[in-house]
């Protein structure tokens, strides 16, 4: 049989094998959640990564990167944030093109934050899975390990607020604590828990540029904040 | 005179006219790490009045008080800058910088906040 026959011979089984892949619904979720976050979220966001090397690269990011999205989110609140979306950072990224003097001190400039989209139930949930298999970071995840565990919500805070001087830049209950940062009052629902340790750790092994400092600390003091964290989105109390 | 001889000397020209241009220049480095990581609590002005400090137990320093910042050996003021406020006896609040400027960048910025508060250290 000539090399032409085979070919011809196989080429049905191949063209089977082609549809049923492009067919599946798996492979088709996911190519037409990639294609969403393309389409929807590629204008403002980095899917495909480095983070910014520089500041001006830094000033110039209009969001958040997601190309680590998979290590950092939980794809529940993913899906129910898109759907509805509240404002994470208060003064916006970069913080201080949100910024202005004020009589007493800086001011967020409120009319220069723009809302973020929302989508519908269906296209949240195609863009949380899409978002979830970008891992770019999975070696630094693999680093963590924070066993499951609770503290009190004074000693949190105790540690939070005085031993770290976390509250300077993020804020643990909608109005006290700083602006430049995200706000933490959602962290324990909105991000997983060897993200959270992992950019405590080390936030410009994430984001080199980033405005958050390497404050050194230390595994007990992780482990409590995450705990401390993950107790803040609890329940309806932000005490 | 050809195409490339004219290009080569009007660049000369610009270069000569404007010798900054083409390199970022020492102090609008700082003045942009300043921008980045200091201004969220010491204010965009230096004045201490950063978008950060309404909740703060302490006060962000106040960069453009020569009297205060003139009190401070630029070896202090690197200090802070590099390992926080802990490492000079001051607020936790203020953070080590020292994973996220190079010591160059952290000398330079010592010489930002001279430019500032107007002011060099006087020991008396």
């Amino acid at each position: 049989m000539s090399p032409n026959h085979l070919l011809l011979r196989l080429l049905p089984g191949l063209l089977a094998v082609i549809l049923a892949l492009a067919l599946s619904p798996a492979w088709a979720g996911e190519s037409a959640g990639m294609a969403l976050l393309e389409s929807r979220c590629a204008s403002c966001h980095n899917i495909s990564g480095p983070a910014p090397a520089t500041i001006h690269a830094l000033w110039a990011r209009k969001a958040p990167d997601l190309f680590y999205a998979g290590n950092k989110f939980r794809r529940t609140w993913l899906v129910s944030w898109l759907q509805h979306p509240v404002r994470i950072r208060p003064a916006g990224e970069f913080y201080a093109d949100h910024v202005k003097p004020g009589p007493e001190r800086d001011m967020v400039d409120e009319s220069t934050l723009a809302p973020h989209m929302a989508l519908g139930a269906a296209d949240a949930k195609l863009a949380a899975d899409a978002l979830m298999t970008l891992r770019a970071h999975d070696d630094l995840i693999a680093k963590e390990h924070v066993p499951a565990g609770s503290i009190s919500r004074s000693m949190g805070s105790l540690v939070f607020d005085k031993f770290l001087g976390c509250m300077a830049c993020h804020r643990v209950k909608p109005d006290f604590g700083g602006l430049s940062g995200p706000e933490l009052y959602t962290a324990g629902a909105r991000l997983k828990p060897a993200f959270m340790a992992s950019y405590i750790r080390s936030p410009q092994s994430w984001d080199p540029k980033i405005w958050m400092p390497n404050k050194h600390v230390s595994d007990t003091r992780i482990v409590q904040l995450v705990h401390y964290l993950q107790a803040l989105s609890k329940g309806g109390s932000h005490e | 005179m050809n195409k490339k001889s004219l290009i080569f000397l009007g660049g000369l020209a610009l270069w000569t006219l404007f010798p900054a241009a083409g390199h970022t220049s020492l102090a609008a480095t700082a003045k942009d790490n300043y921008r980045t990581y200091c201004a969220q609590c010491h204010g965009l002005q230096g004045n201490g009045r950063g978008v950060n400090i309404r909740d703060m137990s302490v006060q962000p320093r106040n960069h453009t008080d020569a009297s205060y910042m003139s009190q401070r050996s630029d070896e202090d003021l690197a200090k802070a800058d590099r390992k926080g406020g802990l490492a000079i006896d001051k607020s936790v609040l203020m953070p080590p910088w020292g994973d996220t400027l190079s010591p160059a960048e952290i000398k330079d910025m010592v010489q930002y906040l001279r430019t500032l508060c107007h002011c060099t250290f006087n020991s008396q």
